[in-house]
């Protein structure tokens, strides 16, 4: 996995509220055996009309956002399905952070399995943060993982908070799987202790 | 030792390791898996040279893309539908993974199968790569929907790494009023809560309205609990679900059973277990409900009319404008003037044999509404059989429906079954995004019987006018 440490770039504002996993990425989409080439079906049914023509007022096709580094989206981003093709679609896009004052748990989850920082931040933040983005491609956002801050086009900073485990894997570009086999002894241990306590298991 | 929830419990008993932060490696007991998010992870085991670390424990099951009509014996027309449905093929028996092939009796909607099979057991862990794996939580299982690196990581490890969400009790209390059902208890709270309301939670539902409903009701019920945000849904198990488990093919036998039946009696919620958030709902409140909007909060009573903008606030606003635009749908309407194009019954929200029977009690004897699309998808060929035998099969094609063979079919629309531009369904399923059911179709979320009415009038109807 890429790492993640500062990303300095455009951000895109969405200020809709409850943008789903269908809208990220419609499933007619999800029919592939592979990880990567979702970016050019981000947000499909938002983006574009059916004869695959642009829709010009939607944010990522105004030329100021095209190449959006950073997404300011409502509450509740990432709502419905499982699916990961929602962030693989993103981060395919270019977008490597998205900040909201709310995600759907697994969405966030997913986000950071794939080199993507989800930030929450109390509603005021984003609403100063939306205001940012809506200035423009001038408007360059700065998002320091290591600092946990954000820096807006006018200098204002903002923390925020991020579990450290997770940051730790973002910062590193670390595999949970590899991480996880470091512990084999502990599953092996639990696996005899319930083998007993939970034979039918 | 400190009271406990229900949760804490079964929490407690699957942690195989725990850093100082919290950060859990949770033990797995069950891993479900679908073709439409397994092959990058099983793709990802062969890169690294990696092994399933269980396979006993990890069953697969093709839904999401088979089609329901009856040639999909000679195979799935769709290329790339047919592509993932093969990849599975090949990943279940090169893994040796349990599997029941798409033409297998026991094929179905993966969240029922598992039940059905009697995989999904009390007080386990089980996940799946599929957000309604909520769904086992009817059984006091701890189930979470997880992304395909995870479907990956429970693969190579048998754990999931997690850290331990907060505890919010859900109580309907008292009885529900005829005509209304498990479906409108979920879409009730939803409602209530809102679908970030449970975010950051594992919701415990309980209350004498959930006690009294059967084990088919309490799927449906945990089955939304995702819609409501929360990681996971649970009801303590109970003679109504002893009595469900017992006897399934992979369930406990003998003295493995009595064992079992010794744990299973001590998961419930300790008299003085402290939960972070308390909801309470009055069963003889909730109403018959359907869903106006394109999220699943966006629910009221059949007898109420859609809603203004005006009546939200915040962001909100703009979503109903959004909503009502996309639904085509004019404020003030009342609910059940809203006419119908399709209907659609199944998914592993309602596409079991109790949803299929309420269907049944709504149409038996009577034909649907002229020119209305009508389809029954049971949730797995078992599902199908029982119907079949119990004579309800004969019940919906002399009343009109399309009964067709097990899948997730027009939930989420990957097979054919889809809605065209603005077609506007009345559905069972358990999602009324934009574009969910197909490009620009329009869903109202429904229970069986309200479905089964909307069917006979052509408009949303409410059920208890017809019974
Ligand atoms: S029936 Fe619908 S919600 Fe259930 S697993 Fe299939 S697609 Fe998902």
């Amino acid at each position: 996995m890429e790492k993640f440490e500062k990303l300095q770039g455009v951000a895109a504002p969405m200020p809709l509220v409850n943008i789903d996993t269908d809208m990220i990425i419609p499933k007619v989409h999800l029919k592939s055996i592979k990880r990567t080439g979702f970016g050019k079906n981000l947000f499909d049914e938002m983006r574009f009309n059916r004869d695959g023509t642009e829709i010009a007022d939607f944010v990522l096709n105004k030329p100021q956002y095209r190449d959006a580094d950073i997404l300011v989206a409502g509450d509740n981003f990432g709502c419905g399905s499982s699916r990961e093709h929602a962030p693989w679609a993103i981060a395919d896009f270019g977008i490597k952070c998205v900040i909201s004052t709310s995600f759907a748990d697994i969405f966030f989850n997913n986000c950071f399995k794939n080199g993507i920082l989800p930030i929450v931040l109390p509603q005021e933040q984003v609403d100063l943060l939306m205001a940012d983005a809506e200035k423009g491609a001038n408007a360059r956002m700065t998002v320091d993982l290591v600092a946990q801050e954000i820096t807006t086009s006018d200098g204002d900073v903002i923390k925020f908070d991020v579990d450290a485990f997770k940051k730790h894997c973002l910062l590193e570009g670390l595999d949970d799987i590899g991480l996880t086999m470091e512990k084999a002894a502990s599953i092996d241990t639990f696996e005899e202790k319930a083998a007993q306590s939970r034979p039918w298991v | 030792m400190s009271p406990k929830t229900l949760y804490d419990k079964i929490w407690d008993a699957h942690v195989a390791h725990e850093a100082e932060d919290g950060t859990t490696l949770l033990y797995i007991d069950r891993h479900l898996v679908h073709e439409v998010t397994s092959a990058q992870a099983f793709e990802g085991l062969r890169m690294t040279g990696r092994t399933v670390r269980a396979p006993d424990k990890t069953i697969a099951v093709p839904d999401h893309n088979v089609p329901t009509t009856p040639d999909r014996v000679n195979g799935i027309e769709n290329e790339e539908g047919r592509i993932q449905v093969a990849a599975l093929d090949t990943n279940a028996k090169e893994f040796g993974i349990h599997y029941y092939p798409m033409n297998d009796i026991r094929q179905g909607i993966v969240h029922i199968v598992g039940p059905e099979q009697g995989w999904t057991l009390p007080g386990m862990t089980v996940v799946c790569g599929d957000s309604h794996t909520a769904t086992h939580g009817a059984f006091g299982a701890l189930a979470h929907g997880i992304g395909t690196s995870e479907v990956e990581h429970v693969l190579a490890t048998q754990t999931l790494i997690q850290k331990k969400s907060k505890n919010m009790k859900v109580e309907i209390t008292g009885k529900l009023q005829p005509g209304v059902t498990a479906k409108d208890i979920t879409l009730a709270v939803i409602g209530e809560t809102g679908t970030a309301g449970g975010t950051g939670y594992v919701i415990e539902y309980c209350g004498e309205a959930i006690r009294d409903l059967s084990m088919e009701g309490r799927m449906t019920v945990c089955n939304m609990a995702i819609e409501g945000g929360a990681r996971a849904g649970l009801i303590a198990p109970d003679e109504t679900t002893f009595k469900y488990v017992n006897g399934r093919a992979h369930a406990p036998k003998g003295a493995q059973w009595e064992a079992a039946m010794d744990w299973w009696k001590t998961l419930f919620t300790d008299e003085g277990a402290e939960f972070d958030l308390v909801v309470t709902l009055k069963g003889e409140d909730i109403q018959p409900v359907v869903t106006w909007g394109t999220s699943p909060e966006d629910v009221l009573p059949i007898t109420a009319k859609v809603p203004f903008p005006e009546d939200f606030t915040g962001g909100k606003v703009d979503a109903v404008k959004r909503a009502l635009d996309y639904m085509g749908l004019e404020s003030g309407t009342n609910l059940t003037d809203i006419e119908i194009d399709t209907v659609f019954i199944g998914s592993c929200t309602n596409g079991r044999i109790e949803d299929l029977r309420a269907v049944a009690d709504v149409v038996k004897g009577k034909k649907i509404k002229d020119g209305m699309r009508a389809m029954i998808v049971p949730g797995s060929g078992l599902v199908r059989a029982q119907a079949e035998e119990e004579g309800l099969g004969d019940i919906f094609v002399e009343a009109g429906f399309e009964w067709r063979l097990a899948g997730c079919s027009m939930c989420l629309a990957m097979n054919p079954d889809q809605l065209s531009e603005h077609e506007r369904c009345a559905s069972t399923s358990n999602r009324n995004f934009e574009g969910r059911q197909g490009y620009k179709g329009r869903t109202h979320l429904v229970s069986p019987a309200m479905a089964a009415a909307a069917a006979l009038t052509g408009k949303l109807t409410d059920v208890r006018e017809l019974v």
